[in-house]
């Protein structure tokens, strides 16, 4: 069969566009039950433990409260998330707990609900540009800063450092790349010589992490934005993970918790997803009571290293 | 058409420009060479032996993937589920040896038959259920992902050592290497010499003509969609393999990266053209800018745009040049 080069080039173009398509379906949400107060949970992504912990712990704060929360899954598309709140908006739901896959692009998203005066919870990320109700958020920058004053410390202050980024765009990339920049600044024998993208996830991490090293060899330090980058940066260096190059992650999850245990990570900054979850679920009990609260509700997060690491594994 | 007429019955061409006629044959070579060059001039860094290791690891997940891919494509078909469904192969190993307690090599063929199985099911839906394929593995890549999420509660999994052995090495080789060249040979001895293979071509070339030749063209098409499931599976567990860990998030959006191998590797899409080493030399090409960008520290914002452009010219290189050919 013979086909034209426009014929063969528009199939591959249609094809590419669909697949992306697809990818962001609106998976919609289910209607809240009626009587007790309902809340909706909108989550960026469930492919991330993180936010499966952020989950559970809001579910736990919720079953406690005698919150009907329904949890939604945007599947870090910005278009997808705004479909599912409209879906809240009209399903009678009593408050919104969003974090947001793109904290500028929630704005308009959030708009209607504030209107209608539904109270909306930001959680892990600020929605910019909205009079949310309040923000439960960890301190992205202040950990940053510490990530770096960490890493710093395990170097002996002095050497060469990559960075690996989160997904280009987001606030949770902006702040603590923001905060580690700030962080480092203050250590002029270390130079930051190369920052690459591994958009948070581990199998990218592994292969960007591994070029990196091929171009700086004598590199002694890694930042990675999240543990899931960092892991893969320890297994990009194999047995020099840990003791000739410092590996700093972001977020103490569990995997992140056992290399610190291990030696291969030297040092996390952990959120607590968990307490983000119940914390947000408690400021939007107290704003559906009708009392006031703070506009930001900061959630602690602490360095893990191998000095501490036995109180943040059970 | 050239490329079909040699792919229908390898000939030897005849007459003096046999360099010639390899280099038309042979653009996205041609392209990878080129490419290669330019990194060497740039960067010390690339022509380096751990380098080049390193770019065959990278690449054979993708090519893995890319090669099963290309049974689909020669077929005329699509299958835009092989990212999920490596991810599916993988989570399910994980979780039948940790989980199921079962041995590791119980984990590792388990792995496959999920990858063949699940492909196979987008065959019968195109084969007998008359699905475009585009639909059915459209289909499939979200039950496969939502079925990973169902399986791992969203959280990694470890693997079987034996599937980690899959991404560790074999003496000084990587193992992944060795099971992309496997991989490859038995995809080519498949795809070239036998019978099976040879119907792919004609049910792409011409599914009527095909079937009135007495092609079993259903047969036919569930087998490619197996085989292009097996291969995923088999994708999956390596890329498990390399992290210690099936990731419930592991390979979205790989099926575009193998889709790009296969077309720039000199396939149609509209079925009836295509080969496993063209399929390589498209992973290869797809790597080696990703590697070059990083070792070059390119802007990520930039690395997306420049991976874009060379998709774009190289099918359109090749569309060019194919237009040109006399038929």
């Amino acid at each position: 069969m013979k086909f034209s080069a426009p014929r063969k080039a528009a199939v591959l173009t249609m094809s590419l566009a669909l697949a992306f398509s697809a990818t962001a379906c609106n998976r919609g949400g289910e209607e809240g039950a009626e009587g007790s107060a309902s809340a909706t949970l909108a989550l960026s992504t469930l492919n991330n433990p993180f936010f499966v912990e952020l989950r559970d712990g809001a579910e736990a704060a919720a079953e406690e409260a005698g919150i009907e929360l329904e949890v939604v899954d945007a599947q870090n598309d910005s278009a997808t998330q705004t479909n599912q709140l409209a879906t809240a908006a009209t399903s009678g739901t009593d408050g919104v707990i969003i974090n947001p896959v793109d904290s500028d692009a929630a704005a308009a998203a959030v708009a209607p609900l504030i209107d209608g005066d539904i109270p909306v919870v930001a959680v892990d990320r600020a929605v910019n540009g909205a009079e949310v109700g309040s923000l439960v958020s960890s301190d992205n920058v202040a950990g940053g800063q510490q990530a770096a004053d960490e890493l710093a410390k395990a170097m002996g202050e002095e050497g060469k450092v990559i960075v690996l980024q989160g997904v280009a765009g987001t606030s949770a990339s902006r702040d603590r790349g923001a905060g580690f920049e700030e962080g480092i600044a203050a250590y002029p024998n270390i130079e930051v010589v190369a920052m690459q993208t591994a958009n948070f996830d581990r199998a990218e991490a592994l292969n960007v992490a591994t070029n990196l090293l091929q171009a700086n060899p004598d590199v002694t330090g890694i930042f990675a934005e999240n543990d899931e980058m960092a892991l893969g940066a320890i297994q990009a260096l194999g047995d020099r993970a840990g003791s000739e190059v410092a590996v700093v992650g972001f977020d103490g999850t569990e995997d992140g918790l056992t290399a610190i245990e291990e030696g291969t990570m030297t040092a996390t900054i952990a959120q607590q997803p968990a307490e983000l979850g119940k914390r947000s679920v408690e400021v939007l009990e107290q704003l559906l009571a009708g009392e006031t609260v703070e506009e930001t509700i900061p959630v602690p997060v602490t360095t893990v290293n191998s000095e501490n690491v036995g109180e943040f594994t059970e | 058409m050239n490329k079909v007429a040699t792919a229908a019955a390898p000939k030897k061409a005849r007459g003096g420009s046999q360099i010639g006629r390899f280099l038309a044959d042979n653009g996205a070579l041609v392209g990878l060479f080129v490419l290669g060059l330019a990194l060497f001039i740039a960067t010390p860094d690339f022509l380096t032996g751990p380098n080049l290791l390193n770019i065959g690891i990278q690449a054979s997940v993708i090519a893995v993937l890319a090669f099963g891919l290309t049974f689909v494509i020669v077929a005329a078909g699509i299958d835009l589920s092989v990212g999920s469904v490596a991810a599916l192969s993988a989570m399910g190993s994980a979780w039948i040896f940790s989980q199921g307690s079962m041995p590791g090599w119980i984990a590792l063929i388990g792995g496959l038959a999920i990858g063949a199985l699940s492909g196979a099911v987008s065959g019968f839906a195109v084969a007998y259920g008359r699905l475009p394929s585009f639909i059915a593995t459209l289909a499939m890549l979200s039950i496969a992902r939502g079925l990973t999420l169902v399986i791992s509660e969203g959280r990694p999994i470890g693997t079987a050592p034996e599937v980690s052995f899959l991404g560790g090495d074999l003496g000084v080789i990587p193992m992944p290497i060795i099971v992309l060249v496997v991989a490859g040979l038995v995809a080519a001895f498949i795809l070239n010499f036998t019978v099976m293979g040879r119907y792919m071509y004609a049910v792409g070339g011409n599914k009527e003509a095909a079937r009135l030749s007495g092609v079993p063209v259903r047969k036919v098409l569930v087998t490619v969609f197996a085989l292009s499931g097996l291969f995923a599976g088999l994708a999956g567990l390596l890329l498990s393999g390399r992290l210690d860990s099936a990731q419930p998030q592991a390979a979205v959006g790989y099926e575009l990266d193998a889709i790009a191998a296969v077309v720039i590797g000199g396939a149609s899409l509209a079925g009836g053209i295509g080969r496993i080493s063209g399929t390589l030399v498209g992973a290869l090409v797809l790597v080696v800018i990703r590697n070059g960008l990083n070792l070059l520290n390119v802007s990520s914002f930039w690395q997306q745009v420049v991976i874009g452009l060379v998709i774009a010219v190289a099918v359109g290189i090749d569309s060019l040049r194919r237009k040109n050919q006399p038929h």
